[in-house]
């Protein structure tokens, strides 16, 4: 029908798709096109164009756009189409603008008038057309110069324009869901539409609403439920039919609409059991959409109130689909399982087998799924197995969107089910050095508090032992090249910390390897102001004991070389540290405290103490406080310009930086009081984690800079209130990561589980590896479930463990049966070059054998042959289907059998074309042939190039 | 909700494109550069689904010609397997007996079933029969449209001769 009498183009532009399926690279053909927009350019502009031609050029234009190119300046041609009155024209350009205009274009207000126009007309079809313009180009602005009209249009005679209608208000809907909320009753009233296109149409914008109010549509519960039950007894029209299945897209519609009516509704739920069953009971799980209605069948039993049976029979098909060969089957399979847990989670326990063969598919997306439902089912339990895998699957995988996702999901479960401090170091030690730049910044923060904080628990040998393997295992990892920054700054920090606090090592070499560190990653100043700090708390420490300090050479030509530093923030902390390392031990002791990031200290906001420094500057003639957002830029320059340079490092030019504040620098009481009174530290907000704070420097020069001290202070009592609001947990001295840490993140893991000892040496003497695995993630699972119900937790721990090692031992039986058995009577659906399929499923159904043709390789052998065979038979199967020679399109009656033939036909066709599924598709050689002489005659001849564009798509 | 259909050859050739969520045009070249990547690539045995950018794109491969729709995390992607091939048998239906020929040549007629099959990004109509009709009634009108424009312009020709 649609290529009978030429392809309707000219030689010119038949030329142009030739070239381009000639073309042998994407550069050729971008140089093909380019030359193409400017013929177009020069030719579309050009005075009396015959309306034909322009409709050609519009065409063209589609074509480059296709391809990817800017056609933008032949749009307006496109938009001038529309305007025309002949539906030729118009329908092409409506399509062009549709393709090349998004909502938001200039170009649409010329194309609303149109539209409008256009709805009035009595021709449907130019009605048709300007509706589909309508859901694709109409924004929320317009809506309303067309709402009424389409509205209407609801009305409309022709179903088709009904439907459109409704497509268009849905998609009004997404848009603007208030210009529609007046037209919900005409939502309902369509439903009743004697139209089951309508009525399918209709379910679209009812799914939105109801996804979004649940409430207001309980009482269509009833109509739902009993057109659902209508489609499954086949009272559709036929032609509604899809390979045998009664409207299975509206089924899969309305189930999904049940779904969400019967979620958490127990009287609701109960209305739909029936059919729902019925439905999975009668539903032909051997067709592909037989399938999908099954599976959305099992999303919707595992979304309303839960029915035993219903559960059964979805944990059936569940098993089904996992037990198939075919990928997509398992896929899905997994996905309903990750379901179905949620309500049960026994169920996975059978399927354990299945889950870790698809956990091992080398099918990406297997795979995924996989964690998906490994992470959907994470006990306490299981987590150590689930996190290692999951990582070892990380550290394999480029594609930078889903690493960042399994990243968070270690961390995620690794936070939540960590078993014990030090497996949780290790772990996030691992998500760090391969995926530390994907990860969020607060999780490397709560990895320091954790290991500054412990677990709560007041064991302080349990923290030190856990800190020294922290730093253990950093001296390990640290020489390792290319480490993300995140992680250096985790490493940084805690060496500094704790790297000489067990005395296991000296601090020469702590520093040395520090050193390094800063050498190996000079570019980034992060690391390298982490890196001068800790190297500060080191020697800090090592005063403090009163040890001799032996800088070493590196180390103060690292601190020389930050000194001169671009980086005032770099510069400020390797002034400090110098400072530091001349003071005495007590001094020293008292500023740098070791172990003491978890301190807490109280800030009096109010700063009472300098009260009386503020009346006496008053008295002695001061300007009195301006709030801040009476306060211009200007004045605050010389007053704030002392702390100006810590903040520009790291931010470059700061714009609004005179009307911000800085966080004061802490002052502090006349130095008397320096060896007694806790420092108060405010935290900026907005600040890096990276700031020193810088009593230090108060403290060494406390003698001399009085007048400077006090200025801080009136600074921080004029300050933002906010800045200093929140009292951190830091003993002023120590550097701030710790309190950065602690800030961001106050819920982080700090409850500690008692590790788990569950061991499955004994299974592994007798199961092979996989159900090891599988006890470990599926065992173990249960088990936890187990004890959460009693109280004692030793006898618990003991009973579950014969439970585990039970259940996996007892469903090892039916697995390996299951691999012993030939495959399970699901065909291979999608397979393309299954050849076994067919021997093995008998009464397979005809899209099986589509899938079959698919198999190119042997087609074009047989294809002469069979083209004989089945001219002889395509009668006789004709005949069967009188109902769709009806129809009149003789040239689908080679498909049409395909499409909607019953089992027995199909054994009919077997035999006559002696098993080759190629058979019934002889004709279509034949055509195939004609095609490319016709192609020929016009002088195209791409044939050369690729054959497979003569192949017919089924076969 | 589908986002977007996209035919592409095995050699990577871009056949059809349909955009139902906004793409800027930079968008759409990188997107197909980087779809045709990751399914062009992939075995015959494996699913027909890949995750990609938090959605889904489920292809199908005919002949040579690979049909990719992608499409939100919760929709079901068996549905939209038959989705697509229920778009392939309607085209073969039409053009009698679809080669990729076809779709190259006439794309724009793919384009025109395709409105009557998808409408924003959902499915709109599902009986092969409907939208064959309606099909039949738009090419008819434009025939006959076409018919119209010769006996004008032949009275045209044949008035200024």
């Amino acid at each position: 029908m649609g290529s009978q009498g030429g392809f309707g183009q000219s030689k010119e532009f038949l030329d142009l798709v030739k070239s381009i399926g000639e073309a042998r690279s994407k550069s050729e053909e971008d140089r093909i096109i380019l030359r193409e927009i400017e013929t177009l350019k020069r030719r579309i502009v050009e005075p009396d164009i015959p309306k034909r031609k322009m409709k050609e050029y519009i065409i063209r234009l589609v074509y480059v756009e296709m391809l990817g190119h800017d056609a933008s300046f032949g749009y307006i041609h496109a938009v001038k189409m529309t305007h025309d009155d002949n539906l030729l024209l118009k329908r092409t350009g409506y399509l062009a603008v549709t393709l090349f205009l998004n909502e938001d274009h200039d170009l649409i207000i010329l194309i609303v008038n149109t539209i409008q126009k256009d709805l009035k007309s009595d021709n449907y079809l130019v009605v048709c057309a300007a509706l589909n313009a309508v859901c694709r180009l109409i924004n929320e602005e317009t809506i309303p110069a067309v709402l009424p009209q389409v509205v209407e249009l609801l009305g409309h005679q022709k179903e088709a324009v009904r439907k459109k209608a409704i497509m268009a208000l849905h998609r009004f809907y997404q848009k603007s869901p208030s210009s529609v909320s007046h037209l919900i009753s005409n939502f309902r009233k369509k439903l009743c539409d004697n139209d089951p296109g309508v009525m399918g149409a209709t379910l679209c914008p009812l799914f939105d609403l109801i996804t979004i109010d649940v409430k207001s549509f309980k009482d269509l519960v009833v109509s739902f439920v009993s057109i659902l039950k209508q489609v499954t007894e086949r009272r559709l029209p036929k032609s509604y039919d899809y390979h045998q299945m009664p409207a299975p897209f509206i089924q899969i519609k309305l189930l999904k609409i049940l779904a969400l009516l019967g979620n958490g509704d127990k009287h609701a739920s109960g209305q739909m059991y029936t059919v729902i069953g019925d439905l999975m009971r009668k539903c032909d799980a051997s067709t592909n959409i037989g399938n999908a209605v099954l599976y959305e069948c099992i999303c919707c039993v595992s979304s309303i109130y839960p029915n035993t049976k219903l559960l059964e029979a979805a944990a059936e098909i569940i098993s089904k689909f996992l037990k198939s060969d075919n990928h997509n089957l398992k896929y899905m399979g997994i996905d309903a399982l990750g379901r179905l847990i949620k309500i049960n989670p026994d169920v996975a326990e059978q399927h354990q087998l299945a889950v870790i063969d698809c956990l091992e598919d080398p099918d990406d997306t297997l795979k995924r799924k996989t964690f998906e439902l490994l992470h959907k089912m994470t006990k306490s339990s299981n987590v150590e197995v689930i996190v290692n895998r999951m990582i070892d699957y990380m550290i394999s995988v480029n594609d930078f969107h889903y690493k960042t996702e399994i990243a968070s999901r270690c961390v995620e479960l690794a936070e939540q089910y960590a078993p014990s401090n030090h497996w949780f170091i290790l772990t996030m030690n691992k998500v760090f050095e391969h995926a530390g730049d994907l990860v969020d910044i607060k999780v490397a923060h709560n990895l320091m508090r954790l290991i500054a904080e412990g677990f709560g628990e007041d064991d302080d040998a349990a923290d030190s032992q856990l800190r020294s393997s922290a730093v253990e295992s950093y001296l390990r990892i640290v020489t390792e090249p290319k480490l993300p920054s995140a992680f250096l700054q985790v490493i940084c920090w805690v060496l500094g910390e704790y790297g000489t606090a067990d005395g296991n090592y000296s601090a020469s070499y702590i520093t040395g390897k520090i050193c390094d560190v800063a050498e190996a990653y000079s570019s980034d100043e992060t690391v390298k102001a982490y890196a001068i700090t800790a190297l500060m708390k080191i020697y800090a420490f090592e005063i403090a004991a009163g040890r001799k300090l032996d800088i070493l050479t590196e180390c103060q030509s690292l601190i020389e070389e930050l000194a001169a530093s671009h980086s005032t923030d770099l510069q400020q902390r390797a002034y400090e540290l110098q400072a530091v390392v001349c003071l005495d031990a007590h001094a020293v002791e008292c500023i740098m405290p070791s172990d003491a990031s978890c301190e807490d200290i109280e800030i009096d906001i109010t700063l009472p103490f300098l009260n009386s420094y503020v009346q006496q500057s008053l008295q002695n003639g001061a300007q009195p406080y301006i709030p801040e957002d009476a306060r211009t830029g200007a004045l605050s320059v010389s007053s704030f310009s002392n702390q100006e340079h810590r903040e520009t490092s790291s931010h470059g030019l700061k714009f609004e930086a005179y009307e911000m504040p800085k966080p004061p620098v802490p002052s502090r009481p006349p130095p008397v009081s320096i060896s007694t009174d806790l420092v108060p530290v405010p935290e900026p907000s907005y600040s890096r984690e990276t700031h020193v704070s810088p009593p230090v420097l108060s403290a060494s020069s406390s003698g001399s800079s009085e007048l400077k001290l006090r200025l801080d202070g009136v600074q921080k009592k004029w300050g933002r209130p906010t800045y200093s609001s929140s009292p951190t947990s830091s003993s002023g001295v120590s550097p701030s990561p710790a309190n950065g840490a602690s800030k961001v993140e106050p819920a982080a893991p700090s409850t500690s589980r008692p590790r788990e000892t569950y061991k499955d040496s004994k299974k592994a003497e007798v199961d092979p590896e996989k159900q090891k695995l599988a006890a470990s993630l599926f065992g173990g699972a249960s088990k936890s479930e187990k004890r959460a119900s009693s109280t004692s937790h030793k006898a618990s721990k003991g009973s579950s463990h014969s439970t585990g090692t039970s259940s996996v031992s007892k469903s090892s039986v039916p697995s390996t049966s299951e691999v012993k058995s030939p495959p399970q009577p699901l065909p291979d659906l999608l397979d393309l070059g299954e050849p076994t399929v067919s021997t093995i499923v008998p009464s397979a159904d005809p899209f099986m054998q589509l899938e079959g043709l698919l198999d190119h390789d042997e087609s074009g052998s047989t294809g002469s042959n069979a083209a004989l065979d089945s001219t002889a038979k395509v009668p006789d199967i004709v005949s069967l289907y009188s109902e769709l020679q009806v129809s009149g399109h003789d040239s689908s009656s080679t498909i049409s059998p395909l499409s909607s033939n019953g089992s027995n036909n199909k054994n009919l066709k077997r035999t006559v074309s002696g098993g080759s599924p190629q058979g019934m598709k002889g004709p279509n050689l034949k055509e195939a042939l004609e095609k490319d002489a016709l192609v020929r005659q016009m002088g195209v001849n791409p044939t050369t190039q690729n054959p497979n564009l003569f192949k017919d798509l089924f076969g | 909700m589908i986002h977007f259909v996209v035919l592409i050859s095995r050699q990577g050739k871009v056949r059809l494109t349909k955009w139902y969520s906004p793409y800027s045009q930079k968008e759409r070249t990188k997107v197909i550069r980087e779809l045709s990547g990751l399914v062009l690539n992939r075995g015959p045995k494996l699913s027909n689904f890949v995750e990609w950018r938090g959605l889904k794109v489920v292809y199908k491969r005919y002949a040579s010609l690979y049909f990719c729709m992608c499409i939100d995390p919760e929709d079901n992607e068996l549905e939209i397997l038959e989705i697509i091939h229920h778009y392939v048998e309607i085209l073969d239906r039409y053009f009698g007996s679809v080669c990729e020929l076809d779709l190259i040549y006439n794309f724009h007629k793919a384009y025109y079933v395709l409105d009557e099959l998808l409408i924003a990004g959902e499915l709109q109509e599902s009986s092969k029969k409907t939208i064959a009709r309606l099909i039949a009634a738009q090419d008819s009108l434009v025939e006959a449209a076409k018919e119209e424009a010769n006996s004008i312009s032949n009275i045209i020709a044949q008035a200024t001769k």
